[in-house]
């Protein structure tokens, strides 16, 4: 039981984050039909930013808001410098215009920073907390009451206020959305800087846990895009509950089947749910029109 | 030379014309060593074009084919005691199940799904080989012996040039030679309209079955051949990286073109080889071009280049 | 002789009935209309009717067979083809390759054949090609065989459907209103070559808004409503149903035209 509870915990934790990259990968792809390869980058960097901000000196709440600032910049840049003017590209196109920045990215943040792994100190130290027989570090609960407020705020814009309207507009059918005077670009852009600011809070979150370099973001984009097909992809709450699903297998799987194979089963529960139900999990079944 | 290549001989003979001509003008052995390469890698993505520019399904798996090739001559002599050429055919034949096999279920899936499918597919095989250390090497990959045929050893640059540019020119034939037939306009009727196709009476599922196979033999071959010419293999060769850089080259070759995948894989294999004078700055300026070349040659370099020269608009 | 015989077909789409109820059969030669407003479930029958959707009740025969539950290709192949509203052209092949694409299941086709391109497809080619060639010029697309589909005029794409479709030797022909956004010259054009493929013994089964064609060359025609079966009839019993009026303008529509 308390390795049940073990597993459960660290289970959520990661799959905390792969539901925040999924969320990042649903926002984009809901705005602009956008697969975004890069969202792991952004995981990156909010790490890695937040780690030599911090050794440079400057206070942890601060170097994370640094970090998620550089990477809301970068991923406005994307947006604005390689998804914007590629419009009217193929759909697999815009997927290789994705993993071109997300190369570029990698390539500058091993050039800016360095090829090491590195790591941030639990923000409320590293003295575990004993919970029905298990070792729980601190640094979990911040991940994912993190998780969760992120998915509260995103879910209160979304909803709740006009700008949200016109993003929710907006995937739902853009050229309606057009018409009714919603500035469809600028909702791509947003939709492009929140979700970079969405990986960036994971990666500052997840950093003392798991360590950040500079090549972490390609498994977790991959992982993360898995957790957004699970959920049947453009669902924000499909994402989290993809993301989530996803940890929890990974952390049972590891723990219960065979740990060298962790990163394997995202990748086989995907290819099942796939040939099972060819729309994801939360997934709507669209009728195909002719 | 232009009006050579709209025929399928002419393409093969201003192919065949290049191979043999090159090395004339190389220097040096390295040179033979990129050529080569370019050769292979052009094979693979010739392969892949078939089922991507042609049949219009996405692979984003594909090195794992050519992994399963790659490790299939590595892993036949050493622990098997089976000859190179035949640990390549069972390498393909291999591939070809296997391909078979993934592909029925996956290729129902459209667009992002079958995107993600594929890809997982990918990341399994090179999570399997980097996995299995005891017959694969592990993350550090595994020497694999020299072919030898009749007594007589493929080794040396030079050699494998010619093996590997014989190679691409079947490769190139055969790709060819499926434009004007019932299975090459079945796969293009597909990509173009699967429901018309499938009331013309065309069967999508066998179709995109096919190409997906014929795809993964190629790659699987080509996997083979890079693996017998370097005599080493590594994971990476059936990463997730590597099915990337694959669909790149057909994508900015031209989706489509047979010319375009040899030229996209020529452009994707020089510029690394160019760029390590940069060395650190590598990746930055792969990505950067990927995104610039992706950007204004959307529909590959071939196509946009016959289009400007022939003025030809659809 | 009845070549096609749907009964009582029905199909929702989330709990919403589309089609409710429709039943109708088709002789060889025939010509036979399917009228009604917008909505009124006319693409989504012929959708049902080629296998694209299943249906959720009724029966389809072909031929005196039972083909309810079979796939488009397979549907194809015991002799049905169809074109479509919208249109469904294979854009980056040219006409005539489109129209060979439409000779698929007359062609013997092996991969391993057309790999190393033996002779025998290099032959078999040639005669797809004279083939498809003849049913261009049937529709009069002959002297653009070569140009890329993409390029052709909406009225050429109309026609090159249907050239498609013929070159399969269909028995049944599903025609998704090929008139539409034609001028009065294309639409005569159009109403020959129908009555020529009916000539030929093929049942037709046309969808068309266009009344004056089909009050012309219908020999039967059914009207739907919402789904549903409003009248079934010659043309002449067709126009002078005060219901089938009524769909088609309204109460007050009605009555101006009886008026009139």
């Amino acid at each position: 039981m308390p390795e049940f509870f073990q597993f459960l915990v660290s289970g959520l934790t990661i799959g905390a984050v792969y539901a925040l990259v999924a969320l990042g990968f649903t926002l984009v792809y809901n705005a602009s039909d956008v697969v975004n390869f890069a969202q792991g980058e952004f995981v990156m960097l909010g790490g890695m930013v937040t780690v030599f901000a911090h050794a440079a000196g400057v206070p942890l709440p601060l170097a994370a808001l640094v970090a998620v600032i550089v990477s809301v910049v970068l991923g406005l840049s994307l947006y604005w410098l390689a998804i914007a003017p590629a419009r009217g590209a193929s759909a697999v196109s815009l997927i290789i215009i994705t993993i071109g920045a997300s190369i570029l990215l990698r390539g500058a943040a091993q050039i800016v920073f360095d090829k090491q792994f590195h790591k941030l100190p639990a923000f409320s130290g590293d003295t575990p907390v004993q919970m029905l027989g298990a070792a729980v570090q601190p640094q979990s609960f911040w991940v994912i009451g993190g998780t969760a407020v992120m998915v509260l705020l995103l879910y209160v814009f979304l909803e709740r206020t006009l700008l949200g309207k016109a993003v929710l507009a907006t995937s739902a059918n853009r050229f309606a959305a057009r018409l009714v005077g919603i500035n469809t670009t600028t909702i791509m852009a947003l939709a492009f800087g929140g979700s970079a600011a969405i990986g960036g809070v994971a990666g500052i979150l997840i950093t003392p846990i798991t360590l950040t370099s500079y090549d972490v973001g390609t498994l977790l984009a991959l992982k993360g895009f898995a957790a957004a097909m699970l959920g049947g992809m453009g669902n924000p709450l499909g994402a989290v509950a993809g993301g989530l699903l996803l940890g929890l297998l990974e952390a049972f799987g590891a723990g219960y089947i065979s740990s060298t194979y962790k990163d394997a089963f995202a990748f086989i529960v995907i290819l099942a749910v796939l040939f099972a139900a060819p729309q994801g999990l939360f997934g709507r079944r669209t009728i195909e029109r002719v | 030379m232009l009006a050579a290549l709209r025929h399928r001989y002419g393409i093969l003979l201003v192919l065949a014309v290049i191979i043999a001509a090159l090395p004339l003008v190389f220097p040096s052995s390295y040179y033979f060593r990129v050529a080569s390469l370019v050769w292979v890698s052009a094979f693979a993505a010739i392969g892949l074009n078939i089922l991507m520019g042609k049949a219009g399904q996405v692979s984003l798996g594909h090195a794992g084919f050519f992994g399963i090739g790659a490790y299939a001559v590595a892993i036949g002599p050493t622990h098997l005691g089976v000859p190179p050429l035949a640990a390549m055919l069972l390498g393909c034949a291999l591939s070809a199940l296997l391909a078979f096999l993934v592909g029925r279920p996956i290729l129902r899936l459209k667009g992002h799904y079958l995107a993600i499918a594929t890809l997982g597919f990918g990341v399994l095989v090179a999570l399997v080989i980097t996995t299995e250390s005891r017959w694969t090497g592990g993350p550090d990959g595994m020497s694999v012996m020299k072919l030898t045929l009749f007594g007589w050893r493929a080794s040396g640059s030079d050699t494998w040039y010619w093996i590997t540019g014989g190679l691409l020119l079947a490769g190139t034939w055969i790709a060819l030679n499926l434009d004007e037939t019932p299975t090459g306009r079945a796969f293009r009727a597909l990509h173009d309209s699967e429901i018309a196709a499938r009331v013309t009476g065309i069967n999508v599922n066998r179709f995109k079955l096919q190409a997906f196979v014929i795809a993964a033999v190629y790659a699987s071959l080509a996997g083979s051949a890079l693996a017998l010419m370097n005599g080493f293999v590594n994971p990476d060769q059936a990463g997730f990286l590597h099915s990337i850089e694959m669909v790149t080259m057909v994508v900015l070759g031209g989706l489509g073109s047979v010319v375009g995948s040899i030229v996209g894989a020529a452009v994707l294999i020089m510029l690394p080889q160019l760029l390590t004078v940069f060395q650190e700055y590598e990746n930055l300026m792969l990505g950067a071009i990927i995104i610039v070349s992706m950007i204004f040659m959307r529909d590959g370099i071939v196509p946009v280049l016959s289009k400007f020269m022939t003025g030809w608009r659809a | 002789m009845t070549i096609l015989k749907v009964s009582d077909i029905g199909i929702s789409f989330g709990g919403l009935k589309a089609i409710d109820g429709v039943g109708f059969s088709v002789e060889a030669g025939q010509i036979f209309s399917i009228i009604g407003p917008n909505g009124a479930g006319k693409t989504t029958l012929f959708n049902v009717i080629s296998g694209i959707y299943e249906a959720s009740q009724g029966r389809i025969e072909l031929a005196g067979r039972d083909v309810t539950r079979l796939e488009p290709d397979a549907l194809a192949a015991r002799g049905l083809s169809r074109t479509f509203q919208n249109l469904q052209i294979f854009q980056r092949m040219t006409a005539v390759e489109n129209v060979m694409v439409g000779r698929h299941l007359r062609e013997k086709c092996n991969l391993f054949a057309d790999l190393f391109r033996l002779p025998s497809v290099t032959h078999q080619n040639k005669e797809t090609r004279a083939a498809a060639l003849a049913f261009l010029d049937e529709v009069g697309l002959r002297d653009q065989a070569d140009t890329p589909a993409g390029a052709l005029s909406y009225g050429a794409c109309k026609r090159l459907e249907i050239a498609r479709a013929l070159a399969a030797e269909p028995r049944v022909l599903l025609l998704d209103e090929p008139a539409a956004g034609c001028n009065s010259v294309e639409t005569e054009e159009i109403d020959r070559l129908i009555c020529r493929v009916a000539a030929k013994g093929i049942a037709v089964v046309l969808v068309e808004h266009d009344m004056k064609l089909v009050m012309k060359i219908s020999n039967r025609i059914l009207a739907l409503e919402r789904g549903r079966p409003l009248i079934e009839g010659s043309p002449g019993e067709v126009r002078a149903n005060p219901a089938v009026l009524e769909a088609y303008l309204g109460k007050h529509g009605a009555r101006e035209a009886a008026r009139a």
